[in-house]
């Protein structure tokens, strides 16, 4: 079944890609949508028959070559079960959505065939990130990592008549060769150490690389410290963490389902997946899991301040996804991996509808973006206006506080929040902070939109219509998922332990402290375990007959949480404040956002005025771009324009026509006059030719 | 003497009686009327003697107590040398004909310096040498000039015959010098006084007799008899000069550098080298300046034997079999571009001026292209074979310790590929000046089409051509 669900999208990509013209364009649409519609069914029932247990499906031999010798195969456990849905079910509602969305564009002529092409595409993007997710190897993941940055790069630059799509796709595609490099050498050293690409392999190998020492660059440093940072800086250029995040607010040149399913719900999330997956090596890794907190919280910060002063409704949600993975990130860094998981797993619905109502407005709008042109648009479209109330109820965290009843991203954020309090005195108050920024731009979005009067072109505003049903069905499905997702899978994810620690397949929580103290208790233990995880049995009576491998072997389950660290615990005992402190941010945010675009709408551009510096400051998005064009792409070019004129130019073109212009027409005019036609001359040659032969054979021959 | 050794020149004395006997009954039967018969009789029985010279098997016969040799390397020789004789024949044939040379000595002049050929690859004694030598020589000089009522024919051939007697002066001067030395004339006989202290006399010999050797196969400086005699000489004799001879003086190079003198190799091995060098950039240069096809072509085949060169030069088993594998390609290459070069006429008259090449790939698109092929593989463009002819003898230079000699031959192959590009050039993209004729005869057209394909399906595996190759250099090296 797994393989179908990974297969299916290939095959529809291949078919619309390169059949189309046979078959039809609506026809490649409507084969893509279903084939993938097909895998969000399958993978929504393994999603909810899955036991936990660690399947691996092998496909095919892949690779062998020396030591290196590796399958394609199917790695299907909890996490992989829960990407499959993110992944299958978005990636579905934005084909659907798409048929409405694509139908007519301004950037084709009609005579243009442009729809197919997106389509597969959408597919191939599909395929490739089901590769990311269900890879049992490394080397697989990073295919599945390279060909989701593959189709990335061409649905940013869908529009590839437009000059800015065009060098957005490549600013992408630069950016997160960064973090590949980064994701590469993190491979390679892995395999170096472990022999071995296989992720059982090297979980096994975690331990052990915690004591290894490895020299790189100018030091020795702690291998898995190591390689967990190089690993994240892969995930950092992926998802678009603090110095490699330039890239995401410029994609958002592609259409917009692209960026519902790309760059909000799916592959900007293969980042954390990457830290979740290697969860059993960061637990071995205390610095590089300091430094995803870190990066992480920071993220969140930025993204959140410079999410407050941009105008075009998409990069306001672009820098919302950009805070929110940080978010993510932290809850991995201070160990909660199920956490991060879990604001994931909400995050991809309420994000992606936020996207696709996003969608709606602008097409509502005549693909006008600016915010400061919309206004008083709750009448004239108010299905996507509930939809979109309803995602930002979700993003800014609306729940009834101290108990589990609120929208998804109230339910996860606040155990975000909560595992930051436990991790990490740094993190906190920035996600607290965030939080409240949150709030602020995501009604200052809804108020600009939805509320007070039309500013933009009266034309366009009185033409607003709302959008074909194709598209505002995967909004309602979605804002199902935004309402329900957090609460249904709140305990599994997060609320309580031992059903985590079974739905993850994990070891279970007391036996997990008793195996590291005598052989004689593990048995007993290993008996109770039995008991309570039936699934994990086969693996646990292998356990016990082979006590002696058991220090070689992979931990059990999708991730690893070390009872040592105690994370989960300091979590769920966070005092009453830090439950409140996140609801709190989030009513301040609103709150001050309603003063400011509801009440008193003079006062932003007030604001603004007072505090300049600090307003273009956040304009200008910290100038990172600025910082980078200049620090890199500038002396990048200068080098390239030095050899290419100087030194290709010049140097070698000079000396390649010099010679071949002036030396050897020289010489070939001499050989023209040597040869004279006269026999004496030729004869001379000759005579010539044999004495500077024995003279040299006189000389120095011998 | 003894009949014992006979049958081991079975093959010589076979072509011998045949020239004989077809000089007899063409005196005084059809005379030029026959001239057609003979050249196709000549040519069966070329090919028939190459396939009889081929299944030969053994580790190699010795006649004459050494004078004559019978090994893989000699049958290898003379296998290429048949093949490539029989091509020529009859693909000039026509061309003979039409310009009134159709004379029926032709053929037998052809086959007594084949006899003449073989003679040498298979010598083993420097009076051997010597007489097949001079043999080949002779009947060439006639041919050259057998447009008897043509200036420059006659011409060409008066200043071979000229030069070609100075050059076997040369040679016989350094055997007599050898001779004195060594106090013998056999092979074996001068290997086994090289030891320790060579006299430098024996060296001045050695140089002798290599210059002498070097004007045959045309190398730099003794090279200068050859853009005259092609352009003088008809072009069918021409084509014959380019390929047959070539061979024959390559392999006998090889034959007395390795058998006599494979002691020293280092002496003749830098002789050698200096004549690659020097061959292979001479004949890049100078042919940049070409306006006539046949002195580009007689260029050309200067600096191909400049490569050839190189990978005796080496002195190594692999540079032997280099040097056979480049002969190969090399014969083969030419013998498609003179069947093009022999069809080129305008208004029924012979052209060779490249100019009238100009816009061909219009006239005749399929001919333009099977030019192409050859003259890129000429060039020593992979994927075709003259590219990897050139990477065997460079490969056996470095092998052997020579990569100063494997840099100079890529470096000239590079100026070389400007010539043979501006013909391409000339072809497809030059400006329409006077329309060329490419009156073929079927002969013809096979011939450079299918060169043209073996250039390109060669790659595959060179057609097995190496472990033969590699066995006559074996047996060569011993």
């Amino acid at each position: 079944m797994a393989s179908i669900i990974l297969l299916a999208p290939l095959i529809g990509a291949i078919i619309c890609g390169f059949g189309w013209r046979m078959i039809g364009e609506l026809t490649g649409q409507i084969i893509t949508t279903g084939l993938v519609f097909l895998g969000a069914a399958l993978s929504w029932y393994i999603f909810l028959t899955f036991d936990g247990t660690t399947q691996h499906i092998v496909l095919l031999r892949w690779i062998e070559s020396g030591s290196l010798s590796t399958d394609w195969g199917i790695r299907l456990d909890r996490l992989t079960a829960i990407m499959l849905v993110v992944v299958n079910s978005v990636s579905a509602l934005v084909h659907l959505y798409s048929f409405g969305y694509m139908a007519h564009d301004d950037n084709w002529t009609h005579d243009e065939s442009y729809r197919a092409r997106f389509f597969a595409y959408l597919s191939f993007f599909t395929f490739s990130m089901l590769m990311l997710i269900t890879s049992d190897n490394l080397v697989q993941m990073f295919f599945g990592w390279e060909g989701v940055g593959v189709a990335s790069y061409l649905l940013i630059g869908f529009y590839y008549k437009k000059p800015s799509a065009n060098a957005a796709a490549v600013k992408a595609f630069v950016v997160n060769r960064v973090g590949d490099f980064g994701f590469a050498l993190g491979i390679f050293g892995l395999f170096y150490l472990t022999d071995s690409i296989r992720f059982d392999d090297v979980f096994a190998a975690a331990p052990k690389l915690a004591e290894t020492q490895l020299h790189f660059l100018w030091a020795d440093w702690n291998a898995a410290n190591l390689l967990g940072v190089l690993l994240f800086i892969g995930a950092m250029g992926k998802s678009a963490q603090l110095f490699l995040h330039t890239w995401l607010p410029d994609a958002m040149e592609g259409p917009t389902p692209v960026s519902a399913l790309i760059h909000a719900a799916t592959m900007v999330t293969a980042g954390v997946f990457l830290v979740c997956r290697m969860s059993p090596l960061y637990e071995y890794a205390p610095s590089a899991t300091t430094m995803i907190t870190v990066v992480g919280a920071t993220t969140a910060f930025f993204a959140a301040t410079v999410g407050l002063v941009q105008n075009d409704i998409k990069r306001v949600i672009a820098y919302s996804t950009c805070s929110q993975l940080g978010y993510m990130f932290v809850a991995a860094g201070v160990g909660l991996y199920p956490v991060a998981m879990f604001h994931l797993f909400t995050h991809a619905f309420f994000k992606a509808m936020l996207f696709l109502g996003a969608g709606s407005v602008i097409h509502a709008m005549h693909h006008e973006q600016d915010m400061r042109n919309y206004g008083g648009l709750r009448k004239k479209i108010p299905f996507t206006f509930w939809m979109m109330m309803i995602g930002t109820l979700a993003i800014t965290g609306v729940g009834i506080p101290l108990t589990h009843f609120g929208f998804a991203g109230f339910l996860s954020k606040d155990a975000v929040i909560e595992g930051a309090y436990a991790g990490s005195a740094y993190a906190f108050p920035l996600l607290v902070i965030a939080a409240f920024m949150t709030s602020f731009y995501s009604w200052r979005l809804m108020f600009m939109t939805f509320f007070g009067t039309p500013r933009g072109d009266a034309h366009a505003h009185d033409h607003a219509h709302e959008s074909p049903t194709v598209m505002l069905i995967p909004l309602g499905v979605l804002s199902i998922g935004a309402v329900f997702a957090g609460m249904i899978w709140y305990g599994v994810f997060f609320g309580e332990e031992d059903k985590m620690r079974s739905w993850f397949a994990m070891a279970p929580a007391t036996e997990h402290a008793q195996e590291h103290s005598t052989a004689g208790e593990e048995t007993a233990a290993t008996d109770a375990a039995t008991a309570e995880t039936t699934e994990a049995a086969p693996a646990v009576v292998a356990e016990a007959s082979a006590p002696e491998a058991h220090a070689a072997e992979a931990p059990k389950g999708a991730v690893l949480m070390l009872e040592e660290r105690g994370i989960l615990h300091a979590a769920h005992e966070a005092p009453t404040w830090v439950n409140l402190a996140p609801f709190v941010a989030m009513v301040l945010g609103f709150l001050l956002a309603f003063q400011f675009y509801i009440r008193k709408p003079h006062l932003p551009a007030q604001l603004a005025a007072q505090q300049r510096p600090l307003y273009t400051f956040l304009l200008n998005k910290w100038y990172f771009d600025e910082l980078y064009d200049w620090v890199f792409v500038r002396p990048a070019k200068w080098l390239g324009r030095t050899l290419w004129q100087k030194g290709d130019g010049s140097l070698i073109d000079g000396t390649i026509n010099g010679i071949a212009m002036g030396i050897i027409p020289f010489f070939t005019r001499l050989a023209g006059r040597a040869q004279s036609g006269y026999v004496f001359t030729y004869a001379f040659a000759m005579v010539l030719g044999i004495a500077v032969l024995i003279t040299w054979m006189t000389l120095g021959g011998h | 003497m003894s009949g014992v050794d006979l049958p081991i020149l079975l093959p010589e004395i076979i072509l011998a009686l045949y020239a004989m006997a077809a000089l007899l009954i063409a005196v005084y039967g059809g005379k030029d009327k026959l001239a057609g018969v003979l050249t196709w009789t000549t040519a069966i029985l070329f090919v028939a003697l190459a396939g009889v010279v081929a299944t030969r098997n053994g580790v190699g016969s010795i006649a004459y107590d050494g004078l004559f040799i019978d090994d893989a390397f000699a049958r290898f020789a003379k296998v290429v040398i048949l093949v490539s004789a029989a091509g020529v024949l009859i693909m000039g044939h026509d061309h003979a004909v039409r310009r009134g040379l159709g004379h029926f000595e032709y053929p037998i002049l052809a086959t007594l310096a084949v006899i003449g050929m073989m003679v040498m690859v298979s010598s083993g004694d420097l009076m051997t040498l010597y007489m097949g030598l001079e043999l080949q020589s002779l009947a060439l000089y006639v041919m050259t000039a057998i447009r008897r009522d043509n200036l420059k024919s006659t011409e060409a051939g008066l200043k071979y015959f000229v030069l070609g007697a100075l050059s076997s002066g040369l040679l016989l001067y350094g055997a007599s010098l050898v001779y004195g030395y060594a106090g013998t004339t056999l092979y074996s006989g001068i290997l086994s006084t090289l030891g320790g202290e060579v006299p430098l006399g024996l060296l001045f010999g050695l140089v002798f007799v290599l210059a002498g050797m070097a004007f045959k196969v045309s190398a730099a400086p003794f090279h200068m008899w050859t853009p005259d005699v092609y352009e003088g000489a008809p072009t069918p004799v021409t084509a014959f000069l380019a390929t047959a001879p070539k061979v024959a003086a390559m392999a006998l190079i090889a034959r007395v550098a390795q058998d006599a003198f494979g002691a020293i190799p280092g002496d003749w091995g830098q002789v050698l080298a200096a004549f690659a060098v020097v061959s292979m950039f001479w004949g890049a240069i100078a042919a940049i300046g070409q306006t006539d096809i046949k002195r580009l072509m007689a260029y050309s085949s200067i600096a191909h034997m400049g490569f050839a060169l190189v990978g005796l030069a080496s002195g190594t088993v692999g540079g032997v079999q280099a040097m056979l594998i480049y002969m190969a390609i090399y014969v083969t290459m030419n013998l498609g571009t003179f069947a093009f070069i022999l069809s080129m006429e305008r208004d029924g008259q012979p052209v060779t001026d490249i100019a009238s090449l100009n816009m061909f790939s219009k006239t005749a698109p399929l001919k333009a292209l099977a030019l192409l092929v050859l003259l890129f593989s000429l060039a020593g463009v992979p994927p075709m074979l003259g590219f990897f002819g050139k990477y065997y003898v460079l490969k056996a230079a470095v092998d052997g310790g020579m990569v100063w000699l494997a840099i100079a031959g890529a470096v000239a192959s590079v100026i070389g590929a400007y010539y043979y590009l501006r013909v391409v050039f000339f072809m497809y993209f030059g400006s329409q000046v006077a329309k060329l004729d490419s009156r073929m005869s079927s002969v013809q057209w096979v011939m450079l089409v299918a060169v043209a394909v073996i250039m390109l399906i060669g790659v595959v595996n060179l057609f097995g051509i190496e472990a033969p190759a590699m066995a006559a250099a074996e047996a060569l090296l011993g």
